[in-house]
């Protein structure tokens, strides 16, 4: 029996909807989403065009100006922004055919962690990944990379914001020095990684020469380069010498996007994220050398995870994030846009909640990470609480749109069996075959 | 959402565990893991008790342990260091040379009644100052991730006595399992529950579906058995919160109970003050505070045979940074609490901090290992045998346990 079609929906996909009829041919399906222009976004409640930065800053402002009104911490007008930004997002995760393309920009919102855990992050975040995530999924790893570090959200997640060169104009007048943090993540978490073999003193430098970059919110500015915070005089990171300036760093940057050890690296995490969670090395092999090859064209790595055999091998080999559960089970039962806060809910109160991973390393990509024995039956008693939202839908109809011939017939049967049709609803989504992809 | 249904409904638990225990008998073999068997051992679980609080993301020991008597100290800590004991905002007196930081007035408490040992300027093996590698090494208990835990490994040795319906030997507190405690000795789970409550037969049915499933079998089964335990012992207590304190409170009530188990492990994130940290800390020290004063006063008598290891990954630079906070360092603090502890002072055979001191110019220099406490806790306070402690820190025989630690 074929399960290719309800695999791909799974494995590359947010899973199937009951108003989306699954592709005769999947890979052929799954490489049109890259080259295809992607649907418009849907807009946070009460806004008529995407918040820009300068809407982004004047809610700031506006956030200043109320300090002193007493109102609960989440109407303040930055996180309400957030809020609408994170309703607006999950809706579009709920009801877009593009599958793939929205898994890849979670992939790598993910590998790029800006957490609302800042409060000074969180207005920025749909601004983020609408310009510094999206237009890159299918294109190059460096344009992201520039893109991601640019950003104010990540400049203030990581504290680059307010690191000073200690011999520059500023550092020198205010006593204000450097801080080590985006220059650490960006060598360990986003480029070379660990196995590369950096040292303190890379860490060190690479931090120096990122001195400069800050954010300007006075008239909606976002980030600019500020010459007087910047280091003065040469700096080498990992053997590379750089001068001095915004260009300088940008190089820097595009040379880290194309190091060998980059290439590892990010070839581990994405087989890792659409094969296995112990990658198998012909597999990692074989993104490796696409990235390679292209200079860290991380389009061209997609379109290898879909040539390959390996993603096609071993299906529901993976485990489902609290969010691919709460989106895969909202779109299989159908659910419309008013469900985004249901949505939100399941996968928060299941440990992951959107745009708030704990660390910059962002959130674990392993079954290893997600299985506890408490989480396993809060999965199925949040199921209970979707399927309590569609309790008039059939459960053998939900199995078909979604696991199709990968439901096993005691699972079937169970939901046939099941005391109501809730209760059937919930024992699919709860089923094993279910919270795997 | 504050609204909290019990999970499984008294009437029907009982119905279910004979389900799952009927499961079991006719189960395969890892089933066997999930359920031991009664072991002959006539003293049960013995009275020793443990608990490690994991702090991720690097506490700075500088800060919660000043050395204000260290000459060099005011000048490198600048913003950082606060007013000497008896000042306004001092620190309090830890004996003439360290100062604890004022929100930790619980943990002050314990250090004038003799049960609490400061430890300064120790860490662990390794000198990665990588947060993830640090944490996975600190866990592992080796110079490398291994996919088990030094704790669980540990408690192998530790005789199996457990019936299906008691309680694992070993708990952890939260919504995951720290690296710490995962490894072949089962492990029982504790988390607020949440959510809404499906029928009884719901987790039945799903413990038959997970049941092939050699990941989320167990794991199913595991939760079930964990519930059955957890909701006896704190039955309809408010379970809103799920901060630290709330779990040190819970961890102390579980680990009261008389067949309740003997090690748990639980853990609080939020250390990593790269800015405005005097700010941060005070907040997170006094929930840290606030939970070990929980943890004391929820564990009742039982707290005489407790011993409390508080740690982190690793200490921060020594020196401010630009903003006011401290960036990934090497040496740092820890604590050791409760009534099995040898406490009322500080530990530490202090490097200084003067010219030259410092750890590549930057950091605390570490003068202990980790490794000596935790292994003293292992042979001392859980009275395991050699092999357990090789199990737990492999190849490292050269580091022993510490004397000193531990009353008696």
């Amino acid at each position: 029996m074929d399960v290719s079609r309800h695999h791909a929906a799974f494995r590359f996909g947010l899973g199937a909807r009951p108003d989306q009829p699954l592709p005769d041919d999947p890979p052929r399906a799954l490489l049109a989403e890259l080259t295809r222009e992607p649907g418009p976004l849907p807009l946070p409640e009460g806004w008529d065009h995407q918040p820009t930065m300068v809407d982004i800053m004047a809610v700031w402002d506006e956030e200043l100006a109320t300090r002193d009104t007493p109102m609960p911490g989440n109407q303040r007008p930055r996180a309400a922004l957030a809020r609408k930004e994170m309703r607006a997002l999950v809706e579009h995760c709920l009801a877009t055919p593009d599958g793939f393309r929205e898994r890849l920009v979670l992939f790598w919102t993910n590998h790029f962690t800006a957490s609302r855990r800042s409060g000074n992050v969180q207005a920025f975040l749909g601004d983020y990944m609408r310009r510094a995530i999206r237009p890159h999924v299918a294109g190059s790893f460096a344009d992201m990379l520039v893109a991601t570090t640019w950003h104010p959200a990540m400049l203030y997640y990581l504290n680059q914001s307010s690191s000073v060169g200690p011999n520059s104009l500023t550092g020198r007048r205010a006593q204000l020095g450097l801080n080590e943090n985006l220059g650490r993540e960006i060598l360990e978490l986003h480029t070379l990684s660990p196995a590369a073999g950096y040292s303190q003193a890379d860490v060190t430098s690479f931090a120096k020469l990122l001195t400069g970059l800050t954010v300007q919110r006075r008239n909606g500015t976002g980030t600019i380069f500020a010459a007087n915070r910047h280091e003065p005089g040469p700096k080498r990171v990992f053997g590379e010498e750089f001068g001095e300036g915004a260009q300088e760093i940008e190089r820097a940057l595009r040379w880290l996007a194309v190091q060998e050890s980059t290439q590892r690296h990010l070839a581990i995490k994405l087989v890792r994220h659409f094969v296995d969670d112990t990658p198998p090395p012909a597999a990692v092999q074989k993104v490796f050398s696409t990235l390679r090859d292209s200079r860290s064209d991380i389009g061209a790595a997609a379109r290898t995870l879909v040539d390959m055999p390996e993603t096609w091998q071993k299906p529901l080999a993976k485990l489902k994030t609290p969010q691919e559960f709460a989106f895969a089970a909202l779109r299989g039962l159908g659910a419309g846009p008013r469900h985004a806060p249901v949505a939100l809910r399941v996968a928060g109160s299941l440990g992951q909640q959107v745009w708030l991973a704990t660390d910059p390393i962002g959130w674990p990509d392993r079954a290893e990470d997600w299985v506890t024995p408490e989480g396993v039956l809060q999965r199925m008693e949040q199921a209970h609480d979707m399927a309590g939202r569609f309790s008039r839908l059939d459960p053998m109809a939900l199995a078909e749109t979604t696991l199709g011939p990968l439901a096993r017939p005691e699972t079937l049967q169970a939901a046939r069996r099941a005391g109501s049709q809730r209760d059937g609803l919930t024992l699919v989504l709860a089923s094993p075959e279910f919270q795997r992809r | 959402m504050s609204k909290t249904i019990p999970h499984l409904p008294k009437l029907g638990r009982r119905g279910l565990l004979l389900g799952l225990t009927a499961l079991a008998v006719s189960g395969q073999a890892r089933l066997a893991v999930a359920a031991p068997a009664r072991s002959a051992a006539p003293q049960g679980r013995g009275e020793a008790r443990m608990v490690v609080v994991l702090l991720r993301g690097a506490l700075d020991g500088l800060a919660v342990v000043q050395a204000y008597g260290d000459p060099a100290f005011r000048e490198l800590r600048q913003t950082l260091a606060l007013p000497e004991p008896g000042a306004e905002e001092g620190v309090l007196e830890l004996g003439g040379f360290f100062g604890l930081h004022p929100s930790m007035t619980n943990l002050h408490g314990m250090f004038r009644g003799n049960e609490a040992l400061v430890l300064h300027a120790i860490a662990g093996p390794y000198r990665t100052r990588s947060h993830f590698d640090a944490q996975d090494m600190l866990e592992s208990g080796a110079d490398s991730r291994l996919s088990s835990g030094w704790l669980n490994r540990a408690l192998q040795s530790l005789p199996v006595d457990a019936d299906a319906q008691g309680a694992r030997a070993a708990l952890a507190l939260g919504l995951d399992m720290p690296l710490l405690l995962r490894g072949p000795r089962p492990v029982s789970m504790f988390a607020p529950p949440r959510g809404e409550a499906p029928p009884p037969e719901l987790y039945a049915r799903l413990a038959d579906l997970a049941h092939d499933d050699p990941l989320l079998g167990p794991a199913v089964q595991e939760g079930l058995r964990a519930r059955g335990f957890a909701s006896g012992v704190l039955d309809k207590e408010e379970t809103r919160g799920g901060g630290f304190l709330y779990l040190a409170g819970s961890a102390g009530r579980l680990l009261a109970a008389a067949d309740g188990p003997r090690v748990a492990a639980l853990e609080m994130g939020g250390w990593d003050t790269h800015a405005s940290q005097p700010n941060r800390l005070k907040g997170q020290l006094a929930q840290l505070d606030a939970g070990l004063g929980a943890l004391r006063e929820q564990m009742g008598e039982a707290w005489k045979h407790c011993a409390v290891l508080v740690m982190t990954e690793f200490g921060r630079t020594v020196r401010v940074n630009g903003n006011n906070g401290t960036d990934h360092g090497t040496g740092g603090a820890a604590f050791l609490l409760g009534g099995a502890v040898a406490g009322g002072r500080v530990m530490a055979d202090w490097p200084g901090l003067g010219q030259g001191r410092l750890f590549e110019d930057r950091d605390l220099q570490p003068s202990m290992d980790l490794r000596e406490v935790a292994k003293t806790l292992l042979r001392d306070h859980l009275r395991l045998p050699a092999q357990a402690l090789d199990a737990a820190f492999p190849d490292s025989r050269q580091v022993g346990p510490k004397a000193g630690l531990l009353r008696d």
